[in-house]
């Protein structure tokens, strides 16, 4: 153990560098949040991760994030366990009809301000399950949405920029 | 394969034997008013077609308990009843598809002093999938577990249902997103039995990379994501860099990182890169050089053994009775393997050991993958070694006729089961998936049966069943 722990300490570091902020996402989030909101949450946001109905392969790169690569804590982002400790609430999958209400009860749970991220395909409109009988639909069919990371599944890189965008947009309408 | 036909007597006679012990249950579906059994004899298949009479059809899960939650299934999604059948409660239907509100569920009674329940679920506190667990405990002390899961059925089999088999391949390929290679392949396997054709020798050994990647790369994130269970974050950052260079040099290979929709009917979609095999060997020098520290640091932990060791323990006679595939099965010595046991291209071609261990606890699970890692690394060389060169691949004729395929292949955690009908016109006309969690998640409220709840987590995610892939 302490010859890998010495390693850590002597060897480059892994983690690269922060992407720069995704316009088209900084354009949506430009139009959904609230400005008073964004200037009393600053540069810290707690995450809570739902999936309402994903195939798992989003919540694969939503972990990445957390690899040595990524790092998302450096930016002041966190993964919490509660929708009550959270900012954010970033919903993967196509919302199943089984799941609806699930989500609807963390959303309700998630004290104001709040947003919701949707991440992935499925989560914009469906995506391949659309139109099924157990499918509710995309996650702005069921809880109102402030920006979308797209992909299928969406890379650790694009949700970085993402996420990125999220606290720029904050940032921005703080000047 | 052709489905044998049988009457009320045959079916029953293979369900008696099944209660026996002397086949194992592959799964049960149900087609057009007739319900199919796939049965395991040594290493030959059989498939069974019973045709319902008045939408009945003589219980399996009566006498043989892991078929019970298969029965569920298919009076949900097809209507079709199981007479005689000990447990009638509805399973992936939570009562709302048809708009209604959600149904009330009975959950199994536990009597006795001092005894208290604990919800979990369907929204877990990790980035996890959704499913509701149901503790009764005595203190810390669990007496009993109950699963009640579905929350993610987003009705795979029905969307499949007309869809071509472009579209369908992609529904098979997100059926379950950290198999989605596994999924694919069996898919493809499955329309290409139907069609009596075969993939070229290059694709067949491209998918047999692909699958050891998927299989390399979930298998560092589980031994990480248990010890991180277990408060020993050490072992789970040093994986998760292992973990992001496998998807990197897949990534490299065939430019998607979990090489969804990679593989297709026919053959695979994306030939390797010319950089491939060069990141490929340094993925392999890399891993080598790391991976061995990891285990000794692993073996050499007293406070992380004291956490896995005896904890979860899978009794051998519950995994063979169920027909528990990977890791869970063979970490409770269960020595079966679908790329070896019901051996498909280019596997037969390949050298690689099954390793199997009998204690059955986390432990165990985990050194189960410990040696598939190397037992992955060690193909992937070899496949390296042997690529053919070639087209990669096949063009599909269609028959002109309805025609039944089945097939399988080994996920990361265990065999999967992919049997379709195609109509005349060459699109799906029924495809049924079964996951590997099917025979994996009922073992799990056996396993956490006398252990504390604070170690549910870990006997969890030393199992890592799909709820994707079992709720379709």
């Amino acid at each position: 153990m302490r010859r890998t722990l010495f390693e850590n300490m002597t060897h480059k570091v892994l983690t690269e560098k922060a992407p720069a902020p995704d316009e088209a996402a900084l354009a949506e989030l430009a139009a959904n949040v609230n400005r008073t909101a964004r200037a009393k949450l600053g540069r810290s946001l707690s995450i809570r991760q739902v999936d309402a109905g994903s195939c798992n392969g989003c919540e694969l790169e939503i972990h990445a994030l957390n690899n040595a690569f990524y790092d998302l804590e450096r930016f002041g982002l966190h993964f919490v366990a509660s929708p009550r400790h959270a900012d954010v609430l970033m919903v993967t999958g196509p919302v199943t009809k089984n799941m609806r209400e699930a989500l609807e009860r963390t959303y309700n749970a998630t004290p104001d301000p709040k947003w919701v991220v949707a991440v992935g395909a499925c989560a914009a409109d469906g995506g391949v399950f659309a139109g099924s009988y157990a499918v509710a639909g995309g996650v702005k069919d069921v809880i109102p949405v402030d920006l979308h990371i797209r992909g299928c599944p969406p890379t650790p890189y694009e949700l970085l920029k993402g996420l990125v965008s999220l606290l720029e947009g904050f940032g921005r309408s703080r000047r | 394969m052709t489905r044998t036909h049988v009457t009320e007597q045959g079916w029953n006679e293979a369900v008696g034997r099944l209660a026996g012990g002397h086949v194992t249950l592959l799964s049960l579906w149900a087609d057009a008013g007739n319900v199919l059994m796939a049965l395991l004899e040594g290493d030959d298949v059989r498939l069974l077609n019973y045709a319902c009479v008045g939408g009945r059809y003589p219980s399996v899960g009566a006498q043989h308990p892991p078929a019970i939650r298969l029965e569920r299934a298919i009076r949900d999604l097809h209507g079709l009843e199981a007479a005689g059948a000990p447990d009638t409660r509805p399973w992936l239907d939570h009562g709302v598809w048809r708009g209604k509100a959600r149904a009330p569920y009975d959950f199994l009674p536990a009597d006795g002093e001092g005894l208290h329940q604990i919800p979990v679920g369907p929204v877990h506190a990790g980035i996890i999938e959704p499913g509701h667990f149901r503790f009764t405990a005595n203190g810390e002390h669990v007496v009993r577990l109950e699963e009640r899961l579905g929350y993610v059925h987003k009705g795979i089999e029905k969307l499949m249902e007309g869809a071509s088999l472009d579209a369908a391949a992609k529904l098979a390929g997100r059926t379950s997103g950290d198999s989605s290679v596994a999924y694919s392949n069996a898919f493809a396997l499955a329309v290409e039995t139907a069609l009596q054709i075969k993939a070229p020798p290059r694709a067949q050994y491209l998918r047999a990379l692909m699958a050891e990647l998927e299989r390399l790369a979930n298998h560092f994130g589980d031994i990480g994501a248990i010890c991180n269970d277990a408060a020993f974050a050490l072992i789970h950052a040093q994986t998760g860099v292992l973990r992001e260079r496998v998807l990197r040099a897949a990534q490299v290979c065939f430019g998607h990182r979990l090489m969804m929709d990679m593989i297709v009917p026919g053959g695979v979609a994306h030939d390797l890169a010319q950089e491939g095999p060069g990141a490929l060997r340094a993925l392999l020098v890399e891993v080598r050089k790391r991976f061995p520290r990891l285990i000794e640091l692993y073996d050499n932990t007293a406070s992380l053994q004291d956490r896995t060791v005896n904890t979860g323990v899978v009794r051998g006679d519950y995994a063979r009775q169920f027909g528990a595939g990977g890791f869970v099965g063979r970490a409770s010595g269960r020595d079966f393997d679908a790329r070896r046991n019901l051996v498909y291209s280019p596997y037969d071609a390949l050298k690689f050991d099954v390793p199997v261990l009998e204690a059955g606890d986390v432990n165990a699970r985990v050194w189960v993958r410990i040696r598939e890692v190397e037992q992955s690394l060690a193909l992937i060389e070899q496949i390296l070694e042997r690529l053919p060169g070639g087209p990669i691949l096949a063009v599909l004729e269609g028959k002109g006729a309805s025609c039944e395929g089945l097939a399988f292949a080994e996920s990361f955690r265990g065999d999967l089961l992919v049997w379709l009908r195609l109509d005349d016109g060459g699109k799906i006309a029924r495809c049924h998936l079964r996951d590997a969690s099917w025979f994996q998640w009922p073992l799990l409220e056996a396993a956490i049966d006398g252990n504390i709840v604070a170690d549910f987590p870990l006997c969890n995610k030393s199992f890592n069943c799909s709820y994707s892939g079992h709720d379709l």
